[in-house]
């Protein structure tokens, strides 16, 4: 095998492709909220896009996700429509939620997606019930729960991973370790150093995974996915990575010093793997310029779609309660 | 009709229905072989088999959390929390996650979800096993709430909830489970949710009562009819949808509203209850609206004291002769 796993380079471009429309979509999100044209918060992933990417990669519509507060780059990575995404954020009617989500409750089930989740460790829950349902219908679908460190401390996570290995669901977990939950690094609250380790209280198999790393993702993931969708059982991927922005809208960053900051943007999943395909001569560096140029014109034409979109109308307030 | 009790109705409703459409599926603490901690499930196991009836972890948050996610790919899971106390352990995945799922995403999904528990006092269980706790979840939209009385009542509404495709909160009392009652025969019998049962027909007092408290008002009713004054007692059976229209025609009928609930003074269904007849028929009473509630306390061990906080006979009967002073 290359360094690229035997990807062809169509294959390559498009998980390029991916991680790029969510970086892009990230920075355009956060330019319009300074500009006080989107409400609420934001919680971004620049920097995590790679753990998305590499994870949905083996995913069909059919596979279903849960998300958290940081839903961004999982939707879109899932398949949610880039413009549906935007006129969430708008809280547009055409929104993925019709308007009703916004940023912290991203999902479409068409394209199997649960609305994000940003009660920390409820997503843990929640996947349980989806393996338990894949798993007694004998289909072969897979749930996958991403979560970050954080939501380890809760006791969700335990139950949850527990009630999956015992019932053997199809279920990967997956970590996005990004060494900080909100202001608080995981070290000063977890005596356990890797998330992973944590699975071998519940005889789940785990792997430590170079988040920044698509392709390492990519095949990490392969692996586990598979192995749920053969009745394995769970198992729990661990990426390490890091977010390049604040927690939230409003974060100054004072609990990270700009020597780590540095040394993990240093380890951009997008250049990295761009440059690597240019490097092995895959392709040129005018191809990584066009892949750009063309996430950036859907994302206008996302932010076109989602400004022209109708408003909800009051009466909306009221509906979807009840079934 | 056959008589069966409250607890062998719990079995009916969950054998019909499993049997009726193989989505449903029945797991908790203990509810396999065992047939639950308090023998209500009996059989459905060796019936149905361990896919569709499953024991859990004792992990009362992964069990509404798997609910929740079975119930969203069509599944119509029906989960046990035996005690509704430890329904405070899951209050997320009920609150957060089960009642909020279809609005967050703009009525995309269903969740047809059904959570029973046991509440109620009067069998010496303590502070953290005997609560009704309805209220906590009328608080809660995106769920109903269901407090049946009856064997019938529990046949026929459980059926109902199972059936609806939303997350439907089921609570049985647990001193009703020796209850017997008639129930009419053949799985096409069947409640819907939001129809309230008048008890008994009245024309000087309305008294709404659910589940203990209807037994209660009924006694209470009886001697009542001694003294000359005439009462209605309504059950509103489910509280969310709460059946108002039935209550307030009788209150425009009797001019007088007593409610009786095991539950708090504040904050409980009654006050809901009072607080919407003042609303739609206040120029039709007569008199105060009276709420008989739980003395504001902690459910003690104690069976006196126990005994001492719980509404009986005659807190009614003294509220309903408060009401009726000229
Ligand atoms: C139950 C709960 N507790 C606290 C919060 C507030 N909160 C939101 S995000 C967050 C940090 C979560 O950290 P982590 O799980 O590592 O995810 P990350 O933000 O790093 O993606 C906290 C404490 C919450 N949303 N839910």
């Amino acid at each position: 095998m290359d360094k690229f796993n035997d990807l062809s380079t169509e294959h390559l471009l498009a998980l390029y492709r991916r991680m790029m429309l969510i970086r892009r979509f990230e920075e355009r999100v956060y330019y319009l909220f300074l500009q006080g044209e989107l409400p609420g918060t934001l919680h971004q992933c620049q920097g995590q896009e790679a753990v998305a990417v590499g994870v949905c990669d083996h995913l069909n519509y059919t596979d279903w996700i849960t998300s958290t507060h940081r839903p961004h780059g999982h939707a879109l990575a899932k398949g949610v429509s880039t413009e549906s995404a935007m006129a969430e954020l708008y809280g547009k009617v055409t929104g993925c939620c019709k308007g009703k989500g916004g940023s912290m409750h991203f999902g479409d089930p068409a394209v199997g997606m649960l609305p994000a989740i940003a009660i920390v460790g409820g997503g843990n829950s929640v996947v349980a019930g989806l393996g338990l349902a894949f798993k007694l219908r004998k289909t072969q679908q897979v749930a996958v729960c991403f979560f970050g460190e954080g939501a380890t401390n809760e006791g969700a996570f335990h139950e949850s991973i527990n009630f999956a290995a015992v019932q053997k669901l199809p279920i990967v977990f997956v970590c996005e370790n990004n060494l900080y939950g909100a202001s608080t690094a995981y070290h000063a609250v977890s005596p356990v150093k890797d998330v992973a380790d944590r699975a071998a209280a519940y005889n789940v198999p785990a792997q430590i995974v170079d988040g920044m790393d698509v392709l390492a993702v990519r095949a990490a993931a392969g692996d586990a996915i598979a192995a749920a969708r053969a009745g394995q059982g769970p198992i729990l991927l661990e990426c390490k990575t890091y977010r390049f922005t604040g927690h939230s809208r409003s974060d100054a960053r004072g609990y990270r010093t700009k020597t780590e900051e540095a040394e993990w943007l240093a380890k951009d999943p997008i250049p990295g793997l761009g440059n690597a395909m240019v490097a092995a001569g895959r392709i040129s560096a005018d191809n990584l310029t066009a892949v750009e140029d063309d996430v950036m014109r859907e994302l206008d034409e996302a932010v076109e779609f989602a400004r022209n979109s109708p408003d909800t109308t009051p009466e909306q307030a009221l509906e979807d309660v009840l079934a | 009709m056959p008589v069966i009790t409250y607890r062998e109705a719990v079995v009916r409703a969950l054998d019909e229905e499993m049997a009726h459409d193989e989505n449903v599926i029945f797991f908790g603490e203990d509810v396999g072989k065992a047939g639950g901690v308090f023998k209500v499930t009996p059989g459905l196991y060796e019936k149905f088999g361990g896919d569709r009836v499953r024991d859990t972890p004792i992990s009362e948050n992964a069990i509404i959390g798997a609910g929740v996610g079975a119930a969203v790919t069509g599944l119509r899971p029906v989960v046990e929390l035996m005690f509704a106390d430890f329904a405070a352990v899951t209050l997320d995945q009920i609150i957060n996650q089960a009642a909020k799922f279809r609005y967050m995403s703009g009525g995309q999904l269903k969740v047809p979800l059904t959570i029973r528990a046991a509440q109620g006092a009067g069998q010496g269980f303590g502070s953290q096993h005997s609560q009704c706790v309805e209220a906590w979840f009328m608080h809660a939209p995106g769920l109903k709430v269901v407090v049946p009385s009856t064997p019938a009542d529990v046949v026929g509404l459980l059926k109902s909830s199972i059936r609806d495709d939303n997350p439907v909160v089921f609570l049985e009392h647990k001193s009703l489970y020796t209850e017997k009652g008639e129930v009419p025969d053949g799985p096409d019998f069947i409640i819907p949710l939001g129809v309230a049962n008048v008890v008994r027909k009245g024309t000087d007092v309305t008294i709404v009562a659910t589940q203990q408290m209807v037994k209660v008002s009924l006694k209470a009713a009886e001697e009542l009819e001694k003294q000359g004054i005439s009462c209605e007692v309504i059950d509103p059976r489910t509280l969310v949808p709460l059946d108002l229209e039935t209550i307030v025609n009788s209150v425009k009928k009797t001019g007088r509203l007593i409610t009786v609930e095991e539950a708090l003074h504040a904050g409980g269904w009654g006050a809901e209850v009072a607080t919407q007849v003042t609303e739609h028929a206040i120029w039709y009473l007569e008199g105060p609206v009276i709420r008989v509630t739980l003395g504001a306390s902690i459910i003690p061990f104690s069976g006196p004291l126990e005994a001492f906080l719980l509404p009986d006979k005659d807190d009614v009967i003294k509220a309903v002769h408060r009401a009726m002073e000229p």
